[in-house]
């Protein structure tokens, strides 16, 4: 089903973020063909009717309560900060 | 030319009144130092976990009630997947599969009668970081105290055909809003943002148009220009035979222009998928009612009350419920001085004076509804003159000052002191014979001249119909 | 008895009768790291001085009469997905290479409240990303019974460790097998908890709906001491319960009289190696002598066990690691130019290529047209993979497989064809896509002497069942020695 081409690695690797050469998206390109084929196995099961399962245990809320538990954790979330500039985090100029 | 239809929907993301942030502990509060408001999960820290807020559930379910929503009993969280460094999981979470709320519709009032705009949906989702541009690195700085601030997006059907109506609906949400106590919708501080989504269509035709949408809209005024101008932009495509293009574009309030927003690095396609580390949320008939119940009495009721109630002409009653802060001081003078139509004469005239003469707003106003209810007693028993209550208002409304003992140590209060009236009246007459006898020759203006004086006299410690009964009676002696 | 021999309950169970201090516990695992370390690689982080302070805290409590715990005083090592407040915390990945969280895991916060000592981090594939522990960016870690072979993965370095007696019991976490086949390849006890038994607060996710941490030690016993530390409702985790059940160790009493044993036919149809499968039949054989019942039943979903796991695997994966993007905290490129640039360059030049093929993969089955078609057929099979295990639970207390399909592969093999190494993790993957518990213990040796393991699962919450079960085959088998005491290769 899944036709793996350059388009949809170019379009993979911008959504995933990753910079890939030539070499790196030919074998990309056919590892993740390989790995469809696999999984195509899957189509022949007869899911109609069966939901989505999505958390093992789910029957039950679970809520915090709308309390400030935190206290100013600034130097501690900054320590790890490649770029750091006046308790900001700072990366390249975004547009907009 | 052609005549063009505007058609419009819009998303409006409302930050909700939460102590805390969506999805964990840390304070929602407004204006803190950058980062001071941060910890491991609305940081993006590894190995962090999202736990959700009670409150922001309750909210939700408080405003989809409000505004004639049904209500997902079984709802769930997805992940939106992006890369910008505002957003630090580099994803959002939101709901897109099964919305909180879905279905409703407001009712808007314009200059052309009354309409109902749908509701689409209400879902529930985190806010991103702050963005502030360096100029002397020419990079950027992201703050994290707003990341993961409690939203609700309400996002309507695209029922809107003017600007006018935009307008009336997001009058009509934020007093929603801030009657529920869910949040204060504040355009200019964000607290309040609305997208625009706008297509034009030939008049007539059935099909719609292609749309845009339209950011960074932050107040009424730019949302009207905004609509203005991108009508007119895309009217104005079409009569060159070109196209529209869906795409986002920017508002510019200053140049009145927008922009497009492109980049071949905006993908856009944010494969969201239900967020594995929040479980799904059930919402129990129970717990309904339950929010049901504690639902405040809202703007339409409140008015429709003070008309049949209060005895207040409908455009009292609209004023008065233009905000929750100021109905509910007038609500509570009116109770308490048991005159709600004196009460409401106050209001409309000194309070909303004042306010505009001190550029306040109704949040703003803190005076205690007691003190103007004891003025206005006392005003009624002849206590204090018309003149002086005003005064001794303004510094109930300003100071919150005790206005009675204000009265007594500025000796403002009405003497009821007989002999001192009469002589000052027997005084007055004498000193202005002319008038007198045009009083005498029953010419009756006269005697409001006579009452002035003595009130200046007397500083208006004086009762006006005192002062006439006193006047009468001494001029038919002499 | 040297104390390298002894296992955790017989090491705590001699500090609390204070014949052996927890100081002399934590140097003799140094002296077996000095002695073993450069031949296995276990450790990426060892703490040297902090270890011998917090033994010496806990020898003064002991001193005092304070026991915090069943294992106080006892050595344990913790895989480096799991954050230690104040200590780098890598993953094994070269993204993470400085990050030093601020925060302790919830499991971490058990531990030192149990008096456990903290000995060091030990390697893992990258992001737990694979099944051979070479996928980490920093060293590759062998197998103690034979260094030309890998220890298996992800948590390679926990089993490696244990198994070279490095430490006395470890933290592993599995995702799709990742405590249980290496604790087979390396001859050494290991439990995936029902989901949402451990908190997975401080666990750097690899897939959030099937991740669970769990512990690695020389038997049974051992980990059931080590499993009540770490199980419990934490608020801190939206996906953890709330169960009364944890009172683990009081399951171990080797009694299977009666006891229903299922195993599913198609585990042993192919793919699997003669050794492995004659191994496994011997202890099935075990468990009838014992007085259980062993029937053979059919699985039909197997086929489409490791198709699901690595479509859901792979999708979570994809989304979770999009936060390591050279702005918070990690790695950051030095050369970009732009936003994107930077996002794009930090992580292909942070990630390894085995992590990349995931997050390609995960990428592009969430992506727009694709959704509906592999991540929603995956949900649907998975429900239907749930399905027949609850069935299977109504007929059989346990289920019994092999804990991989054959013994630790040599170095170097298992990377080169990634389809065939996903293969591999055939008998272990349902039980994550199933929230089951499940425990991998020794049952045998190859003709090479490499160990080979056994499996047992129970229903949701049933982590009784399959201790008893673990219990009884360790006594009929007896004492499985570490590649330590018998000499490593």
């Amino acid at each position: 089903m899944g036709k793996i081409d350059d388009a949809t690695i170019e379009n993979v690797s911008i959504l995933a973020k990753l910079f890939l050469t030539e070499e790196e998206k030919e074998k990309a390109r056919e590892e993740m063909q390989k790995m469809l084929d696999y999984v195509e196995t899957l189509m022949e099961l007869d899911t109609d009717g069966v939901n989505p399962e999505t958390h093992i245990f789910g029957s039950e809320n679970v809520f915090r309560e709308d309390e400030v538990t935190n206290t100013d954790q600034r130097e501690a979330m900054l320590s790890n900060a490649p770029k750091q500039k006046e308790g900001q985090y700072q990366v390249p100029k975004t547009i907009g | 030319m052609k005549q063009y239809e505007t058609i419009i929907g819009l998303e409006v993301h409302v930050e909700l009144a939460t102590k805390t942030k969506i999805f964990c502990g840390c304070s929602t509060e407004f204006g803190g130092a950058p980062n001071t408001h941060t910890c491991p999960v609305c940081t993006g820290m590894p190995g962090s976990l999202p736990v959700l807020n009670k409150k922001v559930v309750e909210f939700a379910i408080a405003a989809g009630l409000a505004a004639n929503c049904k209500i997902h009993q079984f709802c769930r969280f997805d992940r939106k997947n992006y890369f910008y460094p505002d957003n630090p999981q580099n994803y959002q979470i939101s709901q897109l599969y099964l919305p909180i709320c879905y279905d409703g519709w407001l009712e808007i009032e314009t200059s052309a009668g009354k309409k109902k705009i749908r509701i689409h949906e209400m879902h529930m989702e985190e806010d991103a970081g702050k963005l502030i541009h360096d100029e002397w690195e020419d990079c950027s700085l992201v703050d994290y105290n707003r990341s993961g601030v409690p939203l609700i997006e309400i996002v309507s059907e695209p029922d809107m055909r003017s600007a006018e109506e935009v307008i009336a609906y997001l009058e009509k949400l934020r007093l929603m809003m801030q009657y529920l106590g869910v949040s204060d919708c504040k355009l200019q501080e964000g607290s309040m943002r609305a997208d625009v989504n706008l297509s034009v269509r030939e008049m007539g035709t059935e099909k719609l148009g292609t749309r845009t949408e339209m950011k960074n809209l932050n107040s009424f005024k730019a949302i009207a220009r905004a609509i203005e101008g991108e009508r007119e932009r895309q009217i104005e495509l079409l009569e060159e035979g070109r196209t529209v293009d869906q795409e986002t574009r920017r508002w510019d309030d200053n140049k009145e222009y927008s922009y497009a927003m492109r980049s071949k690095e905006d993908a856009k396609d944010y494969r969201y998928f239900p967020d594995p580390d929040l479980l799904p949320v059930h919402i129990s008939d129970a717990w309904m009612e339950e929010i049901k119940s504690r639902q405040p009495e809202l703007r339409d009721e409140k008015k429709a009350r003070y008309m049949a109630e209060y005895g207040l002409s409908e455009y009292d009653a609209h004023v008065l419920t233009e905000s929750r802060a100021l109905a509910e001081l007038y609500e509570r003078t009116a109770l308490l001085c048991g005159n709600p139509k004196k009460a409401a004469n106050w209001f409309m005239g000194e309070v909303l004076r004042l306010m505009k003469e001190h550029g306040m707003d109704a949040e703003q106003v803190s005076f205690e509804p007691k003190y103007l209810a004891d003025l206005m007693k006392a005003q009624e028993k002849g206590e204090v003159s018309p003149q002086n209550a005003k005064k001794v208002f303004e510094r109930v409304f300003l100071d919150n000052t005790e206005p009675l003992s204000y009265l007594e140590e500025h000796g403002m209060k009405i003497v009821e002191d007989t002999k001192l009236l009469e002589d000052t009246v027997s005084r007055i007459l004498e000193a202005n014979p002319g008038p007198l006898s045009e009083l005498r020759g029953g010419k009756d203006k006269v005697l409001g001249f006579f009452v002035g004086m003595v009130m200046k006299e007397m500083r208006g410690k004086a009762n006006p119909a005192a002062v006439r009964a006193c006047i009468q009676k001494l001029v038919n002696q002499k | 008895m040297e104390i390298e021999k002894m296992t955790a309950l017989e090491l705590s169970k001699a500090i609390r009768e204070r014949k052996i201090s927890s100081c002399e516990a934590v140097k003799s695992v140094f002296s077996q790291i000095d002695k073993w370390e450069d031949k296995t690689q276990s450790y990426l982080d060892i703490y040297r001085k902090e270890a011998l302070k917090e033994a010496e805290q806990t020898d003064k409590e002991i001193a005092e009469g304070i026991f915090r715990s069943p294992l106080a005083g006892v050595p344990v090592a913790v895989k480096d997905n799991i954050c230690i407040n104040g200590k780098r915390t890598t993953c094994a990945s070269k993204i993470l290479e400085n990050f030093v969280p601020a925060y302790d895991a919830e499991v971490i916060s058990r531990l030192r409240a149990a008096g456990m000592v903290m000995i060091g981090k030990t390697n893992m594939d990258e992001f737990a990303m694979g099944s051979t522990t070479e996928t980490s960016a920093y060293q590759t870690t062998r197998n103690p019974w034979n260094t030309a072979c890998v220890p298996g993965g992800s948590s390679g370095g926990s089993c490696a460790a244990v198994a070279a007696g490095e430490a006395f019991l470890a933290l592993g976490s599995d995702t799709g097998g990742s405590i249980r086949q290496p604790s087979a390849f390396c001859g050494v006890t290991g439990i995936k908890p029902t989901y949402g038994t451990v908190s997975r607060y401080g666990l750097i996710a690899y897939a959030s709906s099937l991740d669970q941490i769990g512990p690695v030690g020389k038997n049974t016993a051992d980990c059931a001491a080590l499993l009540e530390i770490l199980a419990g409702k934490d608020q801190k985790d939206s996906t953890s319960i709330k169960r009364g059940d944890l009172d683990f160790s009081s399951a171990l009493t080797g009694e299977v009289k009666g006891m229903k044993i299922g195993v599913p036919e198609e585990f042993l149809a192919e793919g699997i190696t003669e050794e492995v499968k004659a191994s496994f039949l011997e202890a099935l054989k075990a468990y009838e002598t014992m007085g259980a019942s062993v029937e053979f039943f059919s699985l039909k979903t197997v086929k489409y066990m490791i198709p699901a796991y690595y479509i859901i695997a792979c999708a979570e994966a994809s989304s979770n690691l999009e936060r390591f993007d050279g702005v918070k905290y990690g790695f950051r490129a030095s050369d970009y130019e732009g936003l994107h640039d930077m996002y794009k360059r930090t992580r292909s030049l942070g990630f390894g290529e085995e992590v990349k093929r995931r997050i390609m993969l995960g990428s592009f089955v969430l992506s727009s047209g694709y959704y509906d078609a592999y991540y929603l057929k995956a949900l649907r099979t998975k429900a239907l993979i749930q399905r027949e295990f609850t069935a299977a639970f109504q007929k059989y207390d346990v289920i019994l497989a092999p804990a991989a399909p054959y013994t630790a592969p040599r170095i170097g093999e298992s990377l080169k064809d990634p389809l065939t190494m996903y293969l591999g993790d055939i008998y272990t993957v349902a039980v994550n896509l199933c929230g089951l518990p499940g425990i991998s213990l020794p049952c045998g040796r190859d003709r090479e002497g490499l160990p080979i393991g056994m499996q047992i699962i129970g229903g949701l919450l049933q982590e009784k069942k399959l201790l008893c079960a673990a219990s009884a085959y360790e006594a009929y088998r007896g004492r499985f020695e570490t590649a330590a005491e018998r000499g490593m290769a």
